[in-house]
């Protein structure tokens, strides 16, 4: 490599598999960035692609990425834009040639090399793993992962930055991997740019935290921002995050020119906030941030200075997402209007659960809310509220059990309950619900040394 | 006199698992102190106590005038085991902003 760049600029493209279709685009025509990251992975992701995988061993990762790429390949590959995305999902090496077809389609062969990062797919392994002692014990109940063994989909462990360094440094122009953390794919890029060491333990946070600002999207440009959301200017316009780092590891957050939204300490503060835990240890494979050394500045409109960041020793353990059939739900819903719709809701409510009762039906949880009144904020809510002139409520019943059949007869018991139960209701023009399997994540941790990411370079 | 936390903070609320996480901003940093000395985990589990049935945690962030409450057993199991409209704890954030602290006039 000749000389490190004096700035790297990282845009957010996708806060999530289904995130706004038209950002990752926007993001590359906009104005220079360097690298795109998307983030297509939530906890219960995997276990649906593991799913199709299973019945087409050529699938298993976001499809969607895919016709991204159709779409902003051209520009990625004109300006040279770097690309990091966990899109591979449990199949990174087909979410990888599917990539190749399309750079093939669009002409761009011998142009473009994909890195594919594997090696975070242990369900192939879990008994070897239990075997020799990995219990697997989940975080929240410390139950071993033998008792629901029989019922795994898929486990997958948290791979950091590491390996999308290494593809870069191979010459990936594109990197598609399965599980990497969300800020990985921000870390990475800036580690290979600026060659931090991966024991610069202040700046593998500082860019940990640039990941965490961005990987959620517009949720730090103005999106989801309860300050002052009434005057946020543009929002259908609305311009996703980038990250403009230095090499000693403070950075800015902004956005393209004449796009909409609004980056300032306040949308700032939000997205650093969301899903915290102890903010003075945010773990990641690739070291701890400390959240409460991190410094905030407004040097100029839409732009947050991020400094001071401060970092730990990574730990020795990789955090694993198992996920296992846990059994069925239901959700049903009916509408009463004025007057005292509530008074109405609750009266059917209370039907609805007697005949539940009176059938015999055996559930783990039947959970009803008051949708307008208290289905959000409890009883909260209904402090100071004339209650008898709620317009109208949609009373929410869901039921959850171990088996199907319980549940397959409470989505009969709704829609009767239009000519038995009480008056003034509607809203069941969808039919009666549907059981849904229930996908339950269990957290876990794994030594370190257990786990090998690979990459591999394909040439499109 | 009392004051809505909705006058002198704003908020930002997530998951992780079956526990909520509420992050509480000072509007404005000569607020913040208040924040620390009024609401307290104690208050917060007071304030939730129809809503969760686990305990209550405070971290304190000075450098961003942040508080940010975790509330344990907050999600009906969370993820997708939940049967909540809101399992991922989204609005949390606006319920505590309904708690009423003691402001000096």
């Amino acid at each position: 490599m000749t000389g490190r760049p004096a700035t790297v600029r990282v845009a957010g493209g996708q806060g999530f598999w289904g995130d706004w279709l038209e950002a990752p685009y926007r993001q590359v025509t906009g104005g220079p960035v360097d690298y795109l990251m998307m983030d297509y992975l939530a906890e219960v992701t995997m276990s649906i692609l593991q799913k199709q995988k299973s019945r087409d061993p050529a699938r298993g990762y976001a499809v969607d990425f895919v016709t991204q790429m159709e779409r902003i390949l051209p520009t990625v590959v004109e300006r040279g834009i770097k690309v990091t995305a966990n899109a591979g999902g449990v199949n990174p090496r087909a979410c990888a040639m599917a990539v190749v077809a399309v750079a093939r389609k669009l002409k761009l062969n011998g142009k473009l090399t994909i890195g594919v990062v594997t090696g975070d797919d242990l369900l192939g392994r879990l008994d070897g793993l239990i075997a020799r002692g990995h219990d697997l014990k989940n975080l929240d109940t410390g139950r071993p992962l033998k008792d629901v063994r029989d019922k795994v989909l898929s486990a997958n462990a948290y791979l950091g930055a590491a390996p999308v360094v290494a593809a870069l440094q191979r010459g990936a122009h594109v990197v598609i991997t399965g599980r990497v953390t969300d800020t990985g794919l921000t870390l990475g890029p800036l580690m290979h740019a600026f060659g931090w060491a991966s024991d610069a333990w202040d700046r593998i946070a500082a860019g940990t935290v640039a990941g965490h600002i961005i990987e959620c999207g517009a949720q730090c440009s103005g999106g989801n921002c309860l300050y002052d959301w009434q005057r946020i200017p543009d929002m259908a316009n609305i311009g996703y995050p980038i990250v403009e780092a230095r090499a000693d590891g403070s950075f800015d957050i902004v956005k393209h020119p004449r796009t909409g939204g609004r980056i300032d300490i306040a949308s700032v503060t939000e997205q650093l906030v969301y899903e915290m835990g102890d903010p003075r240890a945010y773990i990641t494979p690739d070291g701890v941030a400390d959240f409460t050394t991190i410094q905030l500045s407004q040097p100029s409109k839409d732009k947050v200075r991020v400094s001071g960041v401060r970092g730990k020793p990574a730990t020795d353990k990789l955090k694993v997402s198992v996920a296992y059939f846990y059994g069925y739900k239901a959700v049903g819903t009916l509408v009463y209007a004025w007057p005292d719709a509530l008074e109405k809701a609750k009266a059917a409510d209370r039907i609805l659960r007697q005949r539940l009762d009176d059938l015999g039906l055996e559930f783990e949880a039947i959970h009803t809310e008051f949708v307008g009144a208290d289905a959000t904020h409890g009883p909260l809510a209904l402090k100071d509220v004339d209650v008898a002139e709620i317009p109208e409520v949609q009373l929410r019943v869901g039921v959850r059990a171990r088996d199907e059949a319980p549940v397959d007869r409470f989505t009969r018991e709704i829609a009767p309950l239009i000519l038995n139960g009480p008056p003034s209701v509607t809203g069941f023009a969808g039919g009666r619900p549907k059981p849904e399997e229930i996908v339950a994540y269990w957290p876990a941790l794994i030594d370190k040394r257990m786990v090998q990411p690979a990459v591999e370079l394909i040439e499109a | 006199m009392k004051q809505r936390l909705v006058d002198l903070a704003h908020a930002r609320s997530g998951d992780k698992g079956d526990t909520a996480n509420i992050g509480l901003i000072a509007l404005k940093p000569k607020y913040y102190p208040l924040l620390v000395k009024q609401v307290t985990a104690a208050r917060v589990a007071r304030h939730f106590k129809a809503m969760i049935n686990g305990p209550v945690e405070r971290f304190e962030l000075p450098n961003l005038y942040a508080l940010n409450f975790l509330l344990h057993g907050a999600l009906d199991g969370g993820g997708t085991i939940s049967l909540k409209t809101d399992a991922q704890g989204k609005v949390f954030s606006t319920a505590l902003l309904r708690m009423e602290i003691e402001v000096r006039k």
